[in-house]
Parts: C-alpha cells; structure tokens; sequence
C-alpha cells in the first residue's frame, strides 16, 4: 500500500509517474482463425445457460428474483405479478404530511418550491383567519400544487422542508395517466398518500397552536 | 429495337461517379447518443466525413446560472447519463476547490467508491453497446445484467437509479447505508462472472476481432494534440490517469494499474475498458477495507452543510441557518476555479467562476467525449462505412456531455 498521505481533493498534488499495464493483444490461434471451433465454443456457453434456464423454468427451482438476485439464471422481475420492494430511501410520489388535527403541516415557508431546480411546486400561501389561534403565528398553504411531470425527482423539497412537511417516502412511483392535467398533484391529493408504513403524521416534534398537543403557548404571551 | 452489338462510346458505359452521400444519424441505431455523421462516400469507402454533434444540447450551462450551486446537481447527473456518480462527485469537488474545503475522509472514501461503482457501469455499457452494434447481442444483455447489480446498489444508497443527485457541496446528500459494504462485497464476484461470460464469447470470436484490430487506429501524438483523455487516449499507450496522475479523494491510497494499449485501435479501447473494470474492482475493495463505518460525512460548517433536521425542527439558530441555505445557497466566494477528475470517458473539467453570490456566475464543462468526438473524423476517412460503428462505439460518446 502507498504511504498514507493526507490527501487534499483539491490540491492535486502531481503523482507518481506511471507505467501502465500493457493489456494484451488478441490471440490469433489457428483456433480462432478457423472460426468454427470458437464458434461453437460460444455457442455451447450461451446454450449452457439457455438449457439451465430452461431447466429451472420447467422444475420451478427459478432463482427469487428480488431475494437472489445475484444468483445464476433468470433474474427477470415478472412485473406486475412480482415486484421488487423500492429500497428505504427510493424517492416516489410526493406526499404532505399532516398535524394531529389532520390539517397540514405545510407552514408555506415556500422553501421547497425555491429549492426546487425544475420550479414545479406552486404554493398560495394563506393567512388563517380571524380569531384562529395560529392567526399570526403562521400561514398555511391555500393552494399547493405540484407539477410530477416536471418533477425531476431530486428530492431537494424534501431536504428543503424546516417543518418535515413534504415528504418523498410513499414508496410509489408516478402513475401513468392518459393526460397531462391529471399529473399536477393539488394539495387535496397530495395529504391523502400515506408513507409506507401508513402513517400520514410527521415526525417534526414541534406543536404549534392549534395542535391539540399544543402546550398553549402563543406569541402575545410571549411578548 | 437496338441491336445488341451496337458500338457505344467509351464513356457512355461509365457509371456516374460523383461521390455519394450518406446520412448517418441522427437516428441511426448505432449512434447512440443522437449524432450525425455526413459520409461522402466512394463506394463503400469513406473519402469525407461530417461528425455533426448538437443533438442533445439543453443549454446545461446557461440553466446551471439560474439557480444555487447545489441546484446544479440534477444538471450535472445529466450530463454523462450513464455514470452519473462521477459527474456528482467531479462537481462537489470543483465548488469545494472554490469553498477551500475538504470533506471527511469517510465521505471521501464514499465517493471513491460509488465513483468507482460507476466507472464500471459507463465501462459495460460501452462495451457491451460496441459488441451489440457489431451483431453480438448476447454480450450486451450479460453486460446490461452487470450493470444492474451496480444500479440496485446505487437505488439503495442513493434513492434513484439514475439520476441520483446524491452529491452535494460539502459532502453527501445521505450517509453510507448500513449494508453498502456488503452490498458491494456481494456484487462485485457476480458482476465479474459477468464481464468474464462476456469476455469469453467475445474475444476469440473471429468476426469480432476482425472488425476491431486494427481500425480506427491512432498514434500517441495525434491523441495527444486531439486532447484526449480516459481510455481512448490510454489505448494509444500514453499512461495518463487523473487518479494517478493528479491524484484526488483517496486515490493516492488505492493501488491500481493503469491499463495501457500498445497500438491505439479499437480492440485497445475496448480492453483498456475491460480491464480498468477491474482495476475499479481492485480499487473497490480496498475502499470497502479502509472505509471507516462511522464518523462524519458532511463538513462541519453551517455556511455549507444544511444543520441537522432536528435542529431546524426545534431551534431557531437551525431554522435561520437551514433558511439562508435555501434561500441564498451557499456562498462561495469570488473567483474562479478549474477542477478535473477521472471520469468514465477521461478528464471531466469544471471550470467555475463565482462572483461571490449564492449562485453560479459561469459554469464551464470540459467533457471527456467531446476531444474524442472531435477526433472521430480523422479515424474514419479512408476507411469504410462497416469500420464506422466499432470507432464510433469506442469513443463512448455520451450525447448529454459532448453537446454543452
Ligand atoms: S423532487 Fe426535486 S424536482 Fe421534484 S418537486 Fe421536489 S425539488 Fe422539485
Ligand atoms: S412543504 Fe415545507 S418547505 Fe414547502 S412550503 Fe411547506 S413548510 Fe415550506
């Protein structure tokens, strides 16, 4: 192993000169010149596998193809029938997450739609009205539109969210439609989808008024 | 009727010669990557060509102004769509180059080895796209199989198969899974099983070899002045290596080979792509022994990283800092910077110029493909119509980076 330098990425500090690893030039065999014998050579391989697959399509011993994956034979995911789970941090539909309350969590901070790189999230903010006790303290969203057609599915809103309102884990990819309005995902829709665990309440532990949680601190009292 | 014997003239039995021209691309099968090439062609020999690129040109650059600098890594995925990790790292490190920061050796180690992860994808899908071309379609689907097992350990690291805008500047966008070792350590042995099936079927196939040894050949100086870099220009026998040369990350800790060709044909580029498949592999299992499994993986600089999401969900010094992040993106100071590393085509440059804000002032790309694309005509006059799809095949050209 070479010494151990501390490396700065950005420094680039020259290497060592290199030799190179000369890669080697075909074998002109008579085998090879003849053709035929490696022909057939290649043939038996691609056959091999052919016959094994077939073999285990037929006793049904076909390999798992999401729990082996790797193992020889045929991999092919039948999908719809069979499906390979999204991994944990697959990035799907978007969802809004929720308050005890069922209202969202959303506080129209509109981080994520500046977050954003293909601009496809649309916010209205709105005040809440008189006499509400989050009057003052916060906005919500009154129109919250989300365009999964030019999402580019980036996650950034995610990452851009203070309030852990928006969230990427539903676990579903973008559904084919017959048109392209149905792709712009309104708020309505987008508080429906659950996480995969079915869960719609955020893990954001902060309680603002309104909360049934809330511990009823408001901000006139703070002042 | 005439009659059969009748005296013509000489010249009346000439065929028409003028030179034919020939169209290929931009939608032509073998020009993955949508180029066109005009062929004036004299018989089936090539006398002119015309490599016309511009097909796939968004304007990467422009867009990269408008918005931060971490905006920029969904563009920057998109460039060379077939190994876009090394297009996320490249980038991360050249703002860091700006920012004067240096990430944690467990990110560095990290990147070193999704980067490798992908080298080997853009490595299979070039190969195994040159074999396909060539009529070996077995090869292609081992390959693509290959491949697969990387891009089911970049889903679950990253999220995305693809375009996973996973990097970002000072840092990554997440931490190493807890099975991202072990998903590599098992990866690894099948996916060269694979790339052995493939070498197996291919090089002592007689039509294969024909059609490679000896075309599209290229000496070390033309290589050289066309500015190549990566495999195309290894395959002339020129050991250059950013990793080795001009060594980032952790490279100077890995011990590699650099794969060299001795006459610069297409049967070189093709095995200087097999075989740095498996220098990545050398290289990814010294990664998977080094890398330390805790420890930090982004900077410790609230200016850059995004804090923590608790405390942005709980204390307002989080909030305001999460706020200036997204709002303003990071600042990187004024000046400008050029930074290159080693992707799958060869020497990815950004060249950057900030003036201070949050967003990029000028983004310059110097991609690997468009040196070896501008050497594509030189290679192909005066050889024949059947020589062009291996050359073209063996340059890798990847549409999304060349046209910038
Ligand atoms: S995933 Fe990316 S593109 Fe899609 S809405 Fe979020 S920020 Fe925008
Ligand atoms: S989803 Fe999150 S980031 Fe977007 S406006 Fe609502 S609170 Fe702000």
């Amino acid at each position: 192993m070479a010494a151990k330098t501390q490396s700065t990425p950005w420094t680039k500090p020259a290497g060592k000169p290199t030799a190179g690893k000369v890669v080697p030039r075909p074998a002109r065999t008579a085998q090879v010149q003849a053709y035929l014998p490696e022909f057939f050579k290649g043939l038996g391989l691609t056959m091999r596998h052919f016959f094994k697959n077939t073999k285990e399509m037929m006793l049904g011993q076909k390999a798992d193809p999401v729990l082996e994956s790797l193992s020889e034979g045929i991999t092919t995911i039948m999908y719809p029938e069979e499906k390979r789970p999204y991994p944990e941090r697959f990035r799907g539909v978007h969802r809004l997450t929720l308050r005890d309350d069922g209202s969202p969590r959303c506080v129209a901070c509109l981080c994520c739609s500046t977050a954003c790189p293909a601009q496809c999230i649309h916010i209205e903010p709105a005040e809440y009205p008189v006499g509400d006790a989050r009057r003052g303290y916060e906005r919500f969203p009154g129109s919250f539109v989300i365009d999964e057609l030019r999402c580019v599915f980036c996650g950034f809103c995610v990452e851009a969210c203070p309030c852990d309102a928006i969230r990427m884990d539903t676990g579903h990819h973008p559904v084919p439609y017959d048109s392209r309005d149905q792709f712009i995902y309104k708020k309505e829709l987008l508080m429906t989808f659950t996480g995969r665990d079915g869960e719609r309440l955020t893990e954001n532990p902060r309680h603002e008024p309104g909360d049934p949680s809330h511990p009823g601190i408001s901000r006139d009292q703070h002042h | 009727m005439e009659p059969l014997d009748e005296e013509l003239e000489e010249s009346a039995l000439e065929l028409p010669s003028e030179p034919m021209q020939l169209n290929m691309g931009p939608a032509h099968p073998a020009m993955h990557g949508t180029v066109r090439i005009v062929l004036e062609l004299s018989g089936e020999t090539i006398t002119k060509a015309d490599v016309q690129i511009g097909y796939l040109h968004r304007g990467f650059e422009k867009m990269c102004e408008r918005g931060t600098w971490t905006q920029c890594f969904p563009y920057v995925d998109r460039l060379n769509y077939v190994s876009p990790m090394l297009n996320n790292v490249g980038f991360a490190l050249a703002v860091e180059k700006m920012l004067g920061v240096t990430v944690p050796e467990r990110c560095q180690y990290y990147r070193v080895a999704l980067g490798e992860l992908a080298r080997i994808c853009d490595h299979l899908v070039c190969n195994g796209a040159m074999a396909m071309e060539l009529g070996a379609f077995t090869p292609f689907l081992y390959c693509a199989r290959a491949r697969e097992i990387i891009w089911d350990i970049f889903e679950e690291e990253t999220g995305a198969r693809v375009t996973h805008s996973f990097g970002r500047v000072g840092g990554m966008a997440r931490p190493p899974t807890a099975m991202f070792k072990d998903m590599v350590r098992s990866g690894l042995p099948r996916l060269l099983f694979m790339v052995g099936e493939t070498e197996k079927l291919l090089l002592k196939n007689r039509i294969f070899l024909d059609r490679l040894e000896g075309v599209g050949r290229v000496s070390k100086e033309t290589a050289f002045a066309l500015g190549w870099t990566g495999p195309t220009l290894r395959s002339t026998g020129a050991a250059y290596d950013v990793r080795r040369a001009h060594p980032y990350l952790v490279y100077d800790r890995m011990e590699f080979d650099v794969p060299v060709g001795s006459a610069g044909d297409n049967y070189d580029r093709f095995m200087c792509r097999q075989e740095e498949i498996r220098q990545s592999v050398r290289i990814l299992e010294q990664v998977l022994d080094q890398m330390p499994d805790s420890g930090p993986v982004n900077i410790d600089d609230p200016r850059i990283v995004l804090p923590p999401k608790e405390e942005v969900y709980t204390t307002i010094e989080g909030t305001i800092q999460h706020f200036k992040i997204v709002m303003e993106g990071v600042k990187v100071p004024a000046g400008e910077c050029y930074s290159y590393t080693e992707a799958g085509n060869g020497e990815l440059g950004f060249y950057l110029v900030s003036d201070g804000s949050g967003t990029p002032y000028r983004v310059r790309i110097r991609p690997p493909c468009f040196a070896a694309v501008a050497g594509l005509q030189q290679l192909i006059e005066g050889a024949m119509i059947p020589d062009v799809i291996p050359t073209f095949g063996s340059m890798n050209m990847i549409g999304g980076e060349c046209d910038h």
